[in-house]
């Protein structure tokens, strides 16, 4: 198969997606549908910009509820000190953004000192202080929260606009993501994963990199938490701040391949709906949270390197039952596919 | 002022003691299994529960229930070790598995709230409600009781880790996992059981923490496992005698702190985590290093 | 006879453990230097302290007249020093030809085309597109040369470049550096291996117990008294020692398996 065709293929794949995506809202014109769209776009935002620190640098963040919740807050009381009306709350979403930013700074000092399973710990600990704090700042509104005002658009169409903003910032972060794993400074992040004192030793700057990365992924976490508050009109503690928040994110990641582009969104299209439809149909999200633990468990224990990876592994082993195994990583200019001994070409012996 | 002062290190002390016993159980499963076990915090409301059903169910006495929840939640513990942990042997094993204790924590939450429900309940005894007259102060009978056992089944510990041959094993796995494998130590069990040692703790505290609290309900784990997280970090990971230390210290500074503003006394346990971990990242006791990934 | 390095009385101890104990070497600019001794005489200790990966409790380093002492390995690195390990260390998750980029990384400009000659230098450009991870132990080895020279540093140290390696390719690996200190890079390694060494090297030194008992031309250091008692512990008959044929270099060679094996070929 010619790189060619390859690249032609995933291509036009892309563009199907695409217009797919785009087409969406107009297809399934239904409220109840589109609010299913609007969900999973926020999801595969955030957890695309989770992978973009967590999944290439290995650092597992169980903290990033901090960013969306704080994202949400700032759009909120923005809105409601500054008495902003209709259609210009959005204009507060930049502020949600770099609000994730700033917290991420000294966030990021701190916790990205020390060694990664520390890391884990500290995220933990800032998210129950971040929602601790929620809860008794008055600025905050306490228990009851903030609310966003509430926009003039016709029912029939409401979710709309809101999908195409969620689509917009998924999209663009898929982009970064991609441009990121194909970038200097994508390979420094992955080389930090693999092996960050050996990196360190040939010149890579760790603490620069990670920081990076974590105020990047902060940034666009706190937007789409924006975007939720503004279409879920309300903020509180518990949602804002949600301890199941982080689990669903990495399961996502897991599900559809830690580490890859296409790997989170996949895993987020498939969650978001499936949840949003669990806690639809039964009313206690009790059973929701024993579920996402058990299909969490599942995941990891069994599928560790998530069901896009572990299914294009069998596929392969299928295909090539009886050959000897040749295992391309990906597509590069000068690829010999020769016998598993390897080219002895130029140097004798080579094992 | 005096006064409330030292009713509050009197308090924290023995509240201390208590949560010496359950965070002796984290450090001792991390130092053994390197394992941050999240579903600490969780297992302690479990164990309350458990008590709770006891009491008012069949009327046993707390502590004499104590005899059942104790194997009970041994055999949770053994078998959360055999059904999910023991799978997870790669190098990211740490990350790993405190994702995996998470989701064990949620999924036994959620088993919880089904069961029990959302409101709040307490341990409740004659002892719960009455103090002894010592020294000026009113000390409940609870605290003393919980803290004489904690300090009892401390010293069972030690002396199971340092006088026994199976804590011989403990501690050998503890230093170097493949050597202790050459000497013919069958690391699986040591692990599985220490593991299960380490829940079980968490029943007596468990009992404690439900008649002290003031009223709990599933949602509590997650304060309780931030406490502990600090208190072993604090301690030094996998060093006992830290855990102790750092136990009846923090206990008592959230104690002073909670005179001033309940609210947010909870922060010194966030607060302390993250100064420790950035200034002193071995903690301030602990022997042994945070190990490497 | 410019030192382009020089370790100065650098101790170390870990716990009870004096690793090194004033140690000191100095290597000249454009040499290719050797650096021997018995297990746990200190050598990888030294390359640590050396190249930044551990501190030094005492004692300087210098690198082409500027103090290097206690920098960090990103620093030391910057200065022009590159360095191999014992356990090769390479970015499994990558694959080669990434490898090779993220040493590369700090240079300006697509590095692609450099990075892709110097695996062909090594013999493995086949590879290049394979997960590093799945490379044998003997292409690991080339990987880790391949990447520490693609940042062009002045100054290689190379820990046990043979180690566990069959004889043909441990050749190959002589033959590269040779044609890479034919180019003006200075070299600086550690081995067990006594026919690399000595074959290689212009100039070897002998750590001890942590410190430098010796330092000389390989012809007289395989007969130097000091490095016999070194390796095979203090009572040594005179007769032995003396000996400067062929015969005497059996003692020295590869005393890594316990060989006390003193008869002439």
């Amino acid at each position: 198969m010619s790189v060619n065709s390859g690249l032609a293929a995933r291509a036009g794949g892309l563009v199907a997606a695409a217009a797919a995506a785009i087409a969406f809202p107009y297809v399934f014109t239904n409220p109840v549908v589109t609010n299913y769209g609007v969900y999973a776009m926020i999801f595969v935002a955030v957890v695309s910009a989770w992978n973009i620190f967590s999944g290439y640098s290995g650092y597992i963040s169980l903290g990033h509820a901090v960013f969306f919740g704080s994202g949400a807050y700032a759009a909120g009381i923005a809105c409601r000190d500054w008495h902003i009306q209709g259609e210009e709350i959005f204009a507060m979403l930049p502020l949600a953004a770099a609000t994730g930013a700033v917290i991420a700074v000294p966030f990021g000092l701190v916790a990205l000192r020390v060694r990664r399973h520390t890391f884990i710990v500290i995220t933990i600990a800032f998210f129950f202080i971040f929602q601790l704090m929620a809860y008794n700042f008055s600025f905050t509104g306490g228990s009851t929260g903030v609310a966003a005002p509430f926009l003039t658009w016709p029912a029939q169409t409401y979710n709309n606009p809101f999908y195409f903003m969620a689509l917009a910032t998924a999209a663009a972060t898929i982009a970064l993501s991609w441009l990121i794993r194909r970038s200097r400074f994508g390979l420094q992040l992955r080389a930090i994963r693999d092996d960050e004192d050996r990196a360190r030793g040939l010149g890579v700057r760790p603490m620069r990199v990670k920081l990076s990365a974590f105020v990047l992924s902060a940034a666009i976490t706190a937007l789409a938490g924006g975007i939720w508050f503004y279409y879920l009109t309300q903020v509180q503690p518990p949602s804002g701040f949600d301890p199941l928040f982080d689990l669903t994110v990495v399961l996502m990641a897991f599900l559809g391949g830690f580490g890859s582009v296409a790997g989170p969104v996949l895993g987020a299209l498939v969650i978001e709906p499936g949840q949003l439809w669990l806690t639809a149909r039964y009313t206690n999200d009790y059973l929701a949270e024993i579920l996402l633990g058990a299909l969490f468990l599942v995941v990891v224990l069994f599928l560790p390197r998530g069901v896009i990876p572990t299914g294009s592994e069998l596929i392969t082993k299928l295909r090539t039952r009886g050959r000897p195994a040749v295992i391309p990583a990906t597509a590069i200019a000068r690829q010999e596919t020769d016998a598993p001994a390897g080219s002895g070409a130029s140097s004798g012996g080579l094992k | 002022m005096a006064r409330q002062i030292y009713e509050a290190i009197a308090d924290g002390i023995l509240v201390g003691g208590v949560y010496a016993l359950m965070a002796v159980g984290l450090t001792l499963i991390f130092g053994v299994l390197d394992i941050i076990n999240i579903a600490q915090g969780v297992l302690v409301i479990l164990g309350a529960y458990l008590s709770y059903s006891l009491s008012t169910k069949m009327h046993i006495d707390l502590f004499v229930g104590l005899l059942i929840t104790i194997p009970a939640m041994f055999v949770i513990g053994t078998a959360v070790h055999w059904l999910f942990i023991r799978r997870l042997r790669d190098r990211e094993r740490v990350s790993m598995t405190l994702l995996v204790t998470y989701a064990v924590a949620l999924i036994i939450e959620g088993i919880l709230y089904a069961v029990y429900g959302p409101n709040y309940v307490e341990l409740n005894a004659s002892y719960v409600t009455s103090s002894v007259h010592l020294l000026g102060f009113y000390l409940p009978y609870i605290y003393i009781y919980g803290f004489i056992l904690a300090v009892v089944l401390v010293v069972a510990l030690y002396l199971l880790l340092y006088r026994s041959r199976f804590g011989r094993s403990v501690r050998a796995t503890m230093q170097d996992e493949t050597a202790a494998r050459l000497v013919g130590i069958d690391v699986n069990r040591v692990s599985a059981i220490t593991f299960g040692i380490g829940v079980a703790v968490t029943a007596v505290g468990g009992m404690v923490y439900g008649a002290t609290s003031g009223g709990f309900n599933p949602n509590s784990g997650y304060d309780l496992i931030s406490r502990l997280l600090a208190i072993v970090i604090l301690g030094g990971l996998g060093s006992i005698g830290g855990a102790l230390a750092a136990s009846v210290f923090m206990l008592t500074l959230e104690s002073l702190v909670d005179i001033w503003s309940p609210n947010w006394a909870i922060v010194v346990f966030y607060a302390a985590l993250v100064l420790v971990l950035v200034i002193r990242p071995t903690g301030f006791l602990g022997r042994k290093a945070v190990r490497a990934q | 006879m410019t030192a382009l390095l020089a370790a100065t009385g650098v101790s170390k101890a870990y716990g009870g453990v004096q690793a090194l104990a004033g140690a000191t070497i100095e290597v000249e600019e454009g040499s290719i230097a050797g650096l021997i001794g018995p297990n746990g005489s200190g050598k990888t200790t030294l390359f640590n302290v050396i190249t930044g990966y551990e501190r030094a409790d005492s004692g300087h380093v210098s690198f082409a007249g500027k103090p290097i002492t206690n920098k960090g390995p990103d620093k030391v690195f910057g200065a022009g020093i590159g360095r191999t390990f014992q356990l090769t260390r390479i970015f499994a998750r990558l694959t080669v030809l990434e490898n090779m980029l993220v040493a590369a990384q700090h240079k300006r400009g697509n590095q692609r085309r450099r990075a892709l000659e110097l695996l062909e230098f090594v013999g493995i450009e086949g590879h290049a597109g394979l997960l590093a991870g799945s490379l044998s132990y003997g292409q690991r080895k080339l990987l880790e040369l391949a990447y520490v020279l693609v940042a062009d540093p002045a100054m290689i140290l190379l820990d046990e470049p043979a180690g566990g390696v069959n004889p043909t390719l441990v050749n190959h690996i002589a033959e590269r550096i040779r044609e890479q200190n034919a180019q003006g890079k200075t070299f600086l390694i550690v081995e067990h291996n006594m026919e690399f060494v000595m074959g290689l090297c212009s100039i070897v030194s002998v750590l001890e117990s942590g410190t430098c008992v010796a330092s000389g031309p390989p012809d007289i250091i395989r007969t130097d008294k000091r490095v016999l008692d070194a390796y095979l512990g203090a009572d040594l008959d005179e007769d032995e020692s003396q000996d400067e044929n062929a015969g005497a270099s059996t003692v020295t060679t590869d005393v890594k398996d316990g060989d006390d094996d003193h008869a002439s070929e």
